[in-house]
Parts: C-alpha cells; sequence; structure tokens
C-alpha cells in the first residue's frame, strides 16, 4: 500500500476504546480484522451485497465492507465477539446452536447480528417480517428454514426476558 | 478490495465541504452515505483523488413536516424515511425508502447521496419526480432551490457545480384525495431494480383521474415521465381499459438497454405490468384504503 498520509481513527468496538493509524481507504471490516484482530467478523462477497461483514454501528446494521473506517470514528461498534457474557452465549446465538440455523458458518456472524439489530426494534417479529430483516444477509448452506426457526426462537426467548 | 488511495477531508460545515471542494479540485468528490460510491471506488470505476465526508455535519438529517411541505435533510437515511411519521402519510414515499437494496444499506444510504448520484437505478429519483420536489442546492455562489426535473440532467450528471452540495429536498404534500405507489423488481434484495413503476394520481370523486404523474425507473438514461400514459387518463374515468392504455403507453414510453438483468424486451414488458399494477394500487390509496406495497423480490 502506498499513497495517502494515515490519519488516525477511534471507536468503541464491544465497549473498548480502540485506535489506530490507517490509510482512509481502509474499510471499517478491514479496520476490524487486520487493525484489531477481530477475525468474527468475515469479508464474503466485498461488494455489498451478502452481508457477512455485518456490524452494528451505533446500534445499527452496517456493511462493514462498505464504509471506509473514518467514517465510523467516534462511534459505537459491536461485532459477532462482542455478543457473548462471560462466555455465556447470547440467546441469539443459542438460537442459532439450537435450531442449526448454520452449517458452514460463515454467513452466521453477519446473521447474528441481523437477528439482533430485528429484535431490539421488534420483539414479535413475523415472519414476513423477519425474512424482510435478513434479505441483507445470504446463506448459502442451510436454504434458510433453521434460520427462521432460530430467529422464532431467539425472539421468544428475548421476549421471556 | 481496496480503492485507490484517497485523501480524506472531514468538513464541519456544508460551507465547509463546499470550499474543500473547490480546493481539492475536480478530482475531489464528497462522500455521504457512500453505498454507492463506496462499491464504485472498489471495483476501481471512478478514483477521486480526495474524499470529504460529509457525515459529520450536524443537522443534515432531520425530517421535517409543516406548511404543506415535507423537508429531507440530504444526510436522512433511507432507514430514517421508512420509519418517520411524516412520510407515512405519503405511502408512496414509504414505499420506496423501505424497499432499497436491505436493511444494512438502508440504515447507511441517504437520499441526497441517492438524487445526487443520478443513477439511472436510482429509486428516489423516479419516486419524487411523482410529486412537487425541489433540491436546495449550497455552494459558494449561495444557495439555490431547483426542480427536481431540471436537477437531473442526464445519467450520473445533475445540474450541481463541483463546488455544490445538496443540503435538502423539498416534497410538497399531494392533496388528500391522492395517492401514490412505487413498484421496484428486483432478483434479490441487494441489487439495483430491473424495472420500476412510480404513480401519484389525484381522483375527482371516486373514479375521475384529475390528475397524474407516471414515471418508470431503470428503464432510461434517467427516470422517464411516460406523458403519453398520463394522458391517457387525465380527465377520464379510471377503469381497466383506461388503466391498461395508460400501461401499454408506458411500455412504449420506456427506452431500456438490455443487460444482465434482463433484455430490452422484457423490461419493457415488465415495465407496463408494473406501471399497471402501481396504477391500481395508487387508485385505491387515493380512495383511503391502505395497501400494502413496495419492492418486490424473490424470497420476499
Amino acid at each position: 500500500m502506498s499513497g495517502a498520509e494515515k490519519i488516525a481513527v477511534r471507536m468503541r468496538v464491544n465497549g473498548e476504546t480502540r485506535e489506530a493509524q490507517v490509510e482512509p481507504r481502509t474499510l471499517l471490516v478491514e479496520f476490524l480484522r487486520e487493525n484489531l484482530n477481530l477475525t468474527g467478523t468475515h469479508i464474503g462477497c466485498d461488494t455489498t451485497y451478502c452481508g457477512a461483514c455485518t456490524v452494528l454501528l451505533n446500534g445499527r446494521t452496517v456493511k462493514s465492507c462498505t464504509l471506509f473506517a473514518p467514517m465510523a470514528d467516534g462511534g459505537e461498534i459491536t461485532t459477532v465477539e462482542g455478543l457473548t457474557t462471560n462466555g455465556a452465549l447470547h440467546p441469539v446465538q443459542h438460537a442459532f446452536a439450537e435450531c442449526h440455523g448454520l452449517q458452514c458458518g460463515y454467513c452466521t456472524p453477519g446473521l447474528l447480528l441481523s437477528t439482533l439489530h430485528l429484535l431490539t426494534k421488534n420483539v414479535k417479529p413475523t415472519d414476513k417480517e423477519i425474512r424482510k430483516a435478513i434479505a441483507g444477509n445470504t446463506c448459502r448452506c442451510t436454504g434458510y428454514q433453521n434460520i427462521l426457526k432460530a430467529i422464532r426462537m431467539a425472539a421468544d426467548e428475548m421476549g421471556k426476558r | 478490495m481496496y480503492a485507490y488511495p484517497f485523501s480524506y477531508h472531514r468538513a464541519k460545515s456544508l460551507a465547509e465541504a463546499s470550499e474543500l471542494l473547490r480546493q481539492l479540485g475536480d478530482e475531489s468528490r464528497v462522500l455521504a452515505g457512500g453505498q454507492s460510491l463506496i462499491p464504485l471506488m472498489k471495483m476501481r470505476l471512478v478514483r477521486p483523488t480526495a474524499l470529504i465526508d460529509i457525515n459529520f455535519v450536524p443537522g443534515l438529517n432531520d425530517i421535517q413536516s409543516h406548511n404543506g411541505e415535507l423537508r429531507f435533510g440530504a444526510l436522512a437515511r433511507h432507514t430514517d424515511i421508512e420509519m418517520s411519521d411524516a412520510a407515512a402519510g405519503i405511502p408512496i414515499l414509504h414505499d420506496c425508502g423501505a424497499g432499497i437494496a436491505d436493511v444494512q444499506v438502508r440504515n447507511q444510504g441517504t437520499i441526497g447521496g441517492s438524487v445526487a448520484e443520478a443513477d439511472p437505478s436510482g429509486d428516489w429519483s423516479a419516486t419524487l419526480l411523482t410529486l412537487e420536489t425541489s433540491v436546495v442546492c449550497v455552494g459558494r455562489q449561495g444557495e439555490r432551490s431547483v426542480r427536481l426535473e431540471e436537477f437531473i440532467k442526464d445519467a450520473y450528471t445533475t445540474v450541481l457545480a463541483h463546488d455544490e452540495l445538496v443540503r435538502e429536498i423539498i416534497v410538497k404534500k399531494p392533496p388528500k384525495n391522492s395517492g401514490g405507489a412505487y413498484l421496484a423488481f428486483k432478483r434479490s434484495a441487494p441489487v439495483y431494480a430491473t424495472a420500476s413503476a412510480a404513480v401519484q394520481v389525484t381522483l375527482d370523486g371516486k373514479d375521475i383521474c384529475k390528475d397524474i404523474r407516471i414515471v418508470l425507473g431503470c428503464v432510461g438514461l434517467t427516470a422517464i415521465r411516460a406523458k403519453q400514459a398520463e394522458a391517457e387518463l387525465r380527465g377520464k374515468k379510471i377503469d381497466d381499459e383506461t388503466m391498461q392504455r395508460a400501461a401499454d403507453a408506458a411500455r412504449s414510453a420506456a427506452e431500456p438497454q438490455g443487460d444482465m438483468r434482463g433484455s430490452a424486451d422484457y423490461k419493457r414488458a415488465l415495465v407496463a405490468a408494473l406501471v399497471r399494477r402501481a396504477l391500481g394500487i395508487a387508485v385505491r390509496r387515493a380512495r383511503g384504503e391502505r395497501v400494502e406495497a413496495g419492492h418486490e423480490y424473490v424470497g420476499r
């Protein structure tokens, strides 16, 4: 890499303040994976299609392959690594494991965050609302049926809390 | 994938952004939500030498409703519009905002960016052309308000001077006996539509068309106002026959190019069908009925 001058970016990632000097063209997903070593966020298509790179930025899902890291400066990021509490799985993670809502697992981090985003806003989503909420997450293994089951289960579990 | 290197500049106001555009020259560009620009830069189809990030300019994402107008700040995200009470009263705006790409892209992409990009497949231009819409532009010469019809000149081309930016989009609220619908057909959620149709109809009584606008998206270098299709309905009774005549006229007005989304003939047939369906929904909404509609894709 060469060219543009590096600039400082700083954000809160899974509750911790992290910062680094990066080239402006550094994508948010590369900042997470390469600078912070948080490799749970995956790069799938790298063209804003598949949603494997989905993270929460200030409470909203974004495709981290389609943001330059400086755009998230000062922001609050949640990645899949931030879902567990003291090693205990988040109810969304538990539901995906329980319902076999994954096979190869590549799309799973993104789907977990899209599910969390949905259930934070809507505790009792209809099937149609679930489908719409995960329309930006591509899974090439499951055929989605077990993912839908997992999201329904996570909604039930989170509704009880 | 890496974009070509560029220098990054964060503007604190639109005045500063305009000044930076002037200083940094022709190869500098404004960065709003980035959902069109960043993929183009990663694929190295565009190569700006400098980006001016306006995401940190305060107050640019407001949505306000007063005096019969809706004002959308340039940075209002598609999601903000989907969720806003102000837009909920104008169903065609909700159809558009709630259907663009997918949740993640709607959370980040902006109405100002969509209009200023002037992509032939952009959803907002087609939708907003059915309403009285103006674009407020600011630059070194001050501020001006440009009607959307005049704002978009050609594919990816607007009247914006290099150092000018979009500050807000102003939409006049349609009258009470008016209803609209925006239908876009796409193969899956994240992709651009194959074709789209936007219709806003104002009724006289129960079924006489007092006024109408019909706009076609993705089937020309810009969104196309199908004036002959409108003439088939304006002042006439709206029934199956006149709606079909309008759809046929829309088919002739389309100027599609065949590409990986479909052949030109297919797109003509598709856009006519979308117009016919959007007309039916718009008329029902104009009569006060609640009808769910929006983007169509497999698996929805």
